[in-house]
């Protein structure tokens, strides 16, 4: 198998095409931008579209219409650019098209800065736009998950045609890492559904516009259906040491890596700590998390923000354990300072 | 004999009168003595002999009304 | 007997949502005259505006997309993009096309993208009621400018037609105008030019027609077809403001 040294936002970029990526669509931003570059270069090589668009509602309408004609394609933005997406993303949603879109986030509100963060998770998890939906987010935590999450994501967006969002810190787009480069996709799915000219068949329709009441509640409904398979298949979650944990650190990203190695840290000096990483932000792991609580008394939710997936860790609790947060912003922690927090809780709660 | 006959879909009509003037000939009117479902007179026509089947009435129709024939 | 009139293949029979006399329906049916005519039907993806014309995929007997108000142009260049042999065209409204979908319409002409547009200029926004468009003329009262439009307040009416000209990427733009039978005929004829450009890939195309709004406007459906003449017309000139060869 062939290895390869590769920054992650190239990674990604490689495994959308090796997924039979047809088009990319995308404004420049930091630190995304790669991503872009990326495609510019390679897309003409198999006969694919590169457009710059005019800014990110255009290139997340684009999006749009390239994913109505059947063919899979993607958009890749920041903190900023995907609040713009935002309403594209609503229909999209609503419309069921499958697509890919990619937040290489950084901080905000507002501008915010360009260093690491994961203060999109709200926007990420919730929907994001107007409306009831839900778009799936994954969470990659290695230069190598960015290449195999953006295969992954064609195919959950083309198998349950959502909207299919890969969300990463700034700094992992940015790192290298050696990577197996993996085989291009060859099995696709049928669109009997896309816009492509009525020849040979009845027209097509894609609207998202539903005025009498019951239609659009049937609409609402049957969204909801799929929302509901998507979370009785799709939950993903890796777990580390949680056996037997009484204190579990609940991270993601690569926020994640330097849980782990606080784990095991913690370990060596007779706490039980465990770790749970999300890898679908939504659908949230919630099972991974009421399994632990059989024998943990506290999550701690680590986040690069101030607090917000700790929400769904507390849902997902429903009183069962203690659930704290600690986060930062603008910087990832070292494991050291993760340790540091570590032992501090252990010592308050009598680990 | 007339040149051209017209053949009105009544049930579509809203009896806006744009094919009535711009009938060149006058052969168009309200029905005044029928309501469609849609709650209007639709348009009719009055004087069949004068039809030339121009198609004008159809051509201002906003609503696919009508049909014209021509010999 | 031959038949001169009667309803293309490209429309549905459904009955149109359009008020009494609104020229949206005339419209409606040149273009899928022109679309029958042409023999484009089985490869046409019509892009729908938020506006009036909102449901004009229940009518097209082809397949039709619904956009975001505005964004139609940036669908129609996906699609177009991916299926560069098929007739793409998007249908939108002044608020539409020219205030919340303004960056959209420009830089789908700059770019050159090879897609028909077809511009519903009636001088306000039907749909919600009435209220002030980008194209609404000096004076007209809306719901939103009830003293009349002042250009003190709220600046002039967008022309379009000659701004999208300007661009090197427009291949056709042409104003038309749908007030009396000799200006569907041109209205259609201009409608067909912008389809055969975009069938030879020549570029961008559009065609903006001046329609009428009787509801929002106030007027009968005669006489609002005669405001398009008498008021219209003279600060919106018809013609051909770019012809590519
Ligand atoms: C983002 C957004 N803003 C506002 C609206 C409300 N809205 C619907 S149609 C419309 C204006 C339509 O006017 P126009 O484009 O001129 O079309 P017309 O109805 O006159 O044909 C507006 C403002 C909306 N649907 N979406
Ligand atoms: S076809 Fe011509 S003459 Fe006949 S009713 Fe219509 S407009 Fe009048
Ligand atoms: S133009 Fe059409 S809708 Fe209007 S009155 Fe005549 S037939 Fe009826
Ligand atoms: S509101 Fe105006 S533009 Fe809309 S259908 Fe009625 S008359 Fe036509
Ligand atoms: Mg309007």
């Amino acid at each position: 198998m062939e290895k390869v040294l590769m920054k992650g936002n190239e990674a990604l970029a490689e495994g959308a095409l090796r997924a039979g990526c047809k088009a990319y669509f995308g404004y420049p931003i930091t630190p995304s931008s790669e991503i872009a570059e990326y495609m510019a270069r390679k897309l003409p090589d198999s006969d694919g579209v590169f457009l710059q668009a005019e800014s990110e509602i255009a290139a997340i309408n684009m999006v749009y219409g390239a994913a109505s004609t059947g063919a899979r394609v993607m958009t890749a933005s920041s903190g900023p650019g995907i609040s713009l997406k935002q309403e594209g993303i609503s229909y999209i949603a609503e419309a069921e098209l499958p697509c890919l879109i990619i937040n290489i986030s950084r901080g905000g509100p507002g501008l915010g800065g360009i260093q690491p963060a994961q203060s999109d998770y709200f926007q990420a998890t919730r929907g994001g736009g107007h409306g009831d939906y839900h778009v799936m987010v994954l969470a990659p935590a290695s230069v190598q998950e960015m290449m195999d999450f953006a295969i992954e994501g064609f195919e959950l967006a083309d198998k349950y045609r959502i909207p299919v969002m890969i969300m990463a810190e700034g700094t992992l787009g940015q790192m290298m890492e050696p990577i197996i480069l993996r085989e291009p996709v060859t099995k696709f799915y049928d669109k009997p559904w896309a816009t492509t000219g009525c020849k040979g068949r009845k027209p097509n329709v894609i609207t998202t516009l539903h005025l009498p009441p019951e239609e659009l509640e049937q609409r609402n409904k049957h969204l909801k259906n799929k929302y509901d398979e998507i979370k009785s298949k799709e939950k993903r979650a890796e777990a580390f040491m949680v056996e037997d944990a009484e204190l579990v650190l609940v991270a993601f990203g690569l926020m994640s890596r330097v849980a782990k190695k606080a784990v095991i840290e913690a370990r060596k000096n007779g706490i039980k700590a465990g770790l749970i990483r999300p890898i679908t932000l939504w659908p949230f792991p919630d099972q991974h998390i009421i399994e632990a609580a059989e024998t943990a008394k506290i999550f701690v939710s680590l986040e690069i923000n101030m607090g917000q997936m700790v929400e769904d860790i507390k849902l997902a609790l429903n009183g069962r354990a203690k659930a704290d947060f600690y986060g930062r912003i603008g910087v990832i922690p070292n494991p050291e300072e993760i340790t540091k927090v570590v032992f501090g809780i252990a010592e308050r709660e009598g680990l | 004999m007339a040149k051209g006959r017209v053949r009105f879909y009544s049930d579509r009509c809203k009896a806006c009168e744009l094919c009535i003037k711009f009938c060149p000939k006058g052969a168009l009117g309200l029905d005044k003595k029928n309501i469609n479902a849609l709650g209007y007179h639709p348009a009719t026509v009055v004087d069949p002999e004068r039809c030339t089947g121009c198609g004008t009435c159809a051509l201002m129709c906003p609503d696919l009304v009508i049909e014209v024939e021509r010999e | 007997m031959k038949v001169v009139a009667k309803r293309p293949e490209s429309l549905y029979y459904k009955k149109f949502h359009y008020c009494p006399g609104c020229t949206h329906g005339i419209i409606h049916r040149i273009i899928a005259e022109c679309i029958d005519e042409m023999e484009l039907r089985e490869k046409t993806i019509g892009v729908c505006p938020v506006g009036c014309g909102v449901l004009a995929y229940e009518y097209f007997n082809c397949d039709m997309l619904e956009a975001a108000h505005g964004r139609a142009p940036a669908i129609a260049t996906g699609i177009k993009r991916m299926l560069q042999d098929n007739f793409v065209f998007t249908y939108q409204g002044d608020g539409d096309l020219a205030s919340i979908g303004m960056a959209e319409i420009v830089h789908a002409s700059a770019r050159g993208e090879n897609i028909t547009v077809i511009f519903i200029n009636n001088t306000i926004y039907g749909m919600t009621g009435g209220q002030m468009a980008p194209t609404t003329l000096i004076g007209q009262v809306t719901t939103t400018s009830p003293y009349g439009r002042r250009p003190e307040l709220t600046g002039y009416p967008i022309r379009m037609a000659e701004l999208l000209a300007t661009n090197e990427g427009s291949a056709y733009i042409c104003r038309t105008s749908v007030h009396n039978p000799a200006h569907v005929l041109k209205t259609k004829k201009a409608i067909k030019k912008a389809i055969q450009t975009q069938m030879e890939k020549k570029g961008f195309s559009m065609v903006e027609i001046l329609s009428t709004c009787p509801t929002n406007w106030g007027m009968n459906p005669i006489e609002a077809l005669e405001r398009v003449e008498r008021e219209m017309i003279p600060y919106f000139p018809l013609g051909e403001f770019k012809v590519k060869e």
